[in-house]
């Protein structure tokens, strides 16, 4: 089994998806010759050719929308975003038509594409090139909103996202990309969208987190455990449904819940996360539910030390953790 | 008792438990003023509480600082009555009572000595808590402010099962202090629904110490006891005569009255022996029988009712039982019953014969499980072998706890004491 690191993982998932299955194919800025700004379709023109992955315009709108077209009429598009910042043009066509299509036709049409578009900060990238847009999406029916935290996760969760019926934004946090490295199966696997999983199994606190926050919360998880605190992890991987049985079960685990997000705060997903659990979970709580997001204002700042202080860290889910566990 | 305030030397006198099941006390009258100095153990106050008038000692030697309660002021046990500057500040008691300082406590303080959060429940603690019965103050906080967490209720949890799981059963040694638990717990349930009007030239009573702790004890009695009754006639010709035929020579030679209630006294320590069933207590899972026999009798003085406690009445003779009802009388009529004689009861024989009762239903004396009332002597016409008799007559009626106590049982313990008191004479009941 090789080391891949985040969007070899990618890379990997979209060649083996476009040998399987000739409907599928790529559309995007730069995605061609030039493989990509952060390289996740490096070789595929090689490999497939000008007709399964096309540059485009710089105009999302038209790329979400070509997208749409071309999965209504029966292929398995995967639209990139450059910048998931760049994703607002894109918006009536996602949820208006994307996301609406399957409800609006009684099951006539559906619209089987993949929109991936990279998020998040930590690369000195300023306003335009670090923010987290999943909310914004996060209460379309029809949509899936799909955000892996690991290369073996994005593979399997792109793979079944690409051959998913319907449309599902894939969100990729780009400081992923090269950070996170480990062991990705050869083999072809897919991951259940929809589903949330426990990447940490303990029993003093639990944090509900997703995406590259996941990472931050191991390593946060596995400095305390050596003062005796037990973490439990449970990673949404998918935000839009969310897994309530999950979040429900590892809330009830412990009782004390930390929800984190590299978003700001207020309006973000681990709110919902939060209603969920003060829905089902009275009984057992014994702590009040914590979130952990950036402050209320705009993502991200160019200076690289109010960066670092926006983007969320293992030191900050550590202190957390620390604090509901005494608590 | 008594807790550091600062390190200055200036130091809280609080009420103390004035004896088993005081919650609070009336500071009646200060003994001191501001600025008095005091010596350690001199009394500082009169507190009146629902069992007993006493004296509060000081607890250090110093100067009265300031008289925080006034006189008349209920204060629960624990709240602060004055303070009182410490001579030789330095002096251990500083340092070795430090509990729960009444000021939050600063940032660099230990955290273990927090409180704060102690009486904070969680939902899942509260839950846990009461679907398994726990009682939370009995339960150590492991979390921050001495929070109980869940993982405390989940251990005690644990614990409760193991222990019910060993084989031993606890002997009928049963500390106080669970038996006071359960004592303090209850809210009587009354409720006012509408308040009761005051017409003109009414005379409105506040409800203080001893009254309001019998209509507590009234109340808590009769709505958690399932009382029963039962009452038999006895025929005590042979005792009347007995007593009478002695009662003037036993007063010339002791100085104080052989009453009746003496024998009945003795009669019924002597079936209690034998029915240790009647000399018990509920204690919600369990039945606690009692080893000691201790009466309670009821003394009135005044409109004032006492209920000091005879022990070891089944070890004691005629004489020794008219003695002790002659000195708690004396004791109750001079205010001087302290918390000690009103301790212990196991068994009530209530003397309602005294105010020319015949016929009565008592309450039970909580947490006892029978109560027993003697009533009037009276002349009757009675039938024996076919013919009109002239006998002195009384009842006995028994009220009992009918979750600890059933009707045969106590039928036996009631014919028994018949048995003994139909006969009485000199040679079964010698009086010395």
């Amino acid at each position: 089994m090789a080391v891949l690191n985040y969007i070899q993982a990618i890379t990997k998932a979209l060649k083996e998806e476009m040998e399987r299955d000739e409907k599928v194919f790529i559309l995007g800025e730069d995605v061609g010759p030039r493989g990509g700004v952060f390289r996740a379709t490096d070789g595929l023109y090689e490999q497939f050719g000008e007709a399964r992955v096309l540059d485009t315009p710089l105009a999302e709108s038209a790329i979400a929308g070509v997208g749409i077209g071309a999965a209504m009429y029966g292929m398995k598009p995967v639209a990139e975003m450059q910048f998931a910042d760049f994703i607002l043009p894109a918006v009536n066509q996602i949820m208006s038509e994307a996301a609406r299509i399957r409800y609006r036709s009684n099951n006539d049409w559906d619209c089987p594409i993949t929109i991936r578009a990279p998020y998040g900060g930590g690369v000195h990238g300023g306003l335009y090139h670090s923010q987290s847009i999943e909310a914004i999406f996060a209460n379309q029916p029809g949509l899936k909103i799909v955000m892996p935290s690991s290369p073996y996760d994005v593979k399997g969760l792109l793979k079944a996202s690409i051959r998913d019926q319907d449309p599902v934004l894939f969100l990729e946090h780009k400081r992923a990309y090269r950070l996170l490295k480990e062991e990705v199966p050869e083999e072809d696997y897919t991951i259940p969208i929809g589903k949330a999983a426990v990447k940490r199994e303990g029993s003093d606190v639990t944090v509900i987190t997703y995406g590259l926050c996941v990472h931050f919360a191991k390593q946060a998880a596995e400095k305390l455990e050596q003062e005796g605190i037990s973490t439990e992890i449970l990673d949404l991987r998918t935000v839009y449904p969310l897994d309530q049985e999950a979040i429900i079960k590892a809330a009830s685990k412990t009782g004390k819940v930390l929800l984190v997000t590299e978003d700001n705060k207020e309006g973000s997903i681990i709110g919902e996360v939060a209603a969920i659990i003060s829905e089902h979970c009275l009984f057992d709580l014994d702590a009040p539910i914590k979130r952990l997001g950036a402050p209320e204002v705009p993502a991200m700042p160019f200076a690289s030390k109010l960066e670092k202080e926006m983007l969320m860290n293992s030191d900050k889910i550590e202190t957390a953790i620390r604090d509901l566990a005494e608590f | 008792m008594v807790r550091s305030v600062n390190e200055l030397g200036l130091q809280r006198i609080n009420m103390p438990q004035l004896g088993e099941s005081v919650t609070e006390g009336t500071v009646s009258t200060w003994l001191v003023k501001a600025g008095d100095h005091i010596e350690k153990y001199d009394p500082i106050a009169e507190v009146m509480t629902d069992k007993v008038n006493a004296e509060v000692p000081s607890s250090y030697t110093g100067v009265i600082k300031e008289l925080v309660a006034n006189e008349g002021d209920t204060l629960e046990v624990g709240q602060l009555m004055c303070y009182i500057e410490v001579e030789g500040a330095e002096s251990g008691e500083n340092r070795t009572q430090p509990e729960k300082p009444e000021k939050a406590p600063e940032n660099n303080a230990p955290a273990d000595k927090d409180q704060s959060m102690k009486n904070r429940y969680s939902p899942a603690v509260m839950r846990i808590a009461q679907e398994n019965d726990l009682d939370l103050t009995q339960i150590t906080g492991s979390g921050k402010g001495g929070r109980i967490t869940r993982k405390d209720v989940e251990n005690a949890v644990n614990n409760k099962d193991q222990a019910s799981n060993q084989p031993n059963v606890k002997s009928q040694q049963i500390p106080e202090e669970s038996q006071k638990e359960q004592v303090e717990d209850f809210t009587p349930p009354i409720i006012r629904r509408k308040p009761i009007k005051v017409n003109e030239g009414d005379r409105e009573i506040p409800v203080t110490g001893l009254r309001r702790t019998i209509a507590q004890n009234m109340v808590r009695s009769k709505t958690e006891i399932p009382h029963a009754w039962m009452m038999i006639e006895v025929d005590v010709t042979n005792l009347v005569a007995y007593r009478n035929a002695e009662k003037d020579q036993f007063k010339e030679n002791e100085g104080y009255n052989l009453s009746y209630f003496a024998f009945f006294l003795n009669a019924v320590a002597k079936e209690l022996k034998k029915f240790p069933e009647l000399n018990s207590c509920w204690a919600g899972d369990k039945i606690i029988q009692r080893k000691d026999i201790n009466l309670s009798i009821a003394v009135a003085h005044g409109h004032e009712l006492y209920v000091p406690v005879i022990k070891n009445v089944d070890e004691k003779s005629i004489k020794g039982i008219a003695k002790e009802i002659n000195e708690l009388s004396r004791k109750a009529r001079t205010g001087n019953l302290t918390a000690d004689d009103m301790e212990g009861g196991t068994f009530t024989v209530n003397n309602t014969g005294s105010f020319g009762s015949v016929e009565s239903m008592g309450v039970i004396n909580y947490p006892q499980s029978a109560i027993l009332q003697v009533e009037s002597i009276v002349k009757r016409p009675v039938i024996i072998n076919d013919m009109f008799a002239a006998r002195d007559m009384v009842n006995l009626c028994l009220s009992l706890d009918h979750r600890v106590l059933d009707g045969v049982i106590c039928g036996a313990f009631m014919s028994h004491v018949k048995s003994i008191l139909e006969n009485i004479s000199s040679d079964t009941t010698p009086i010395y």
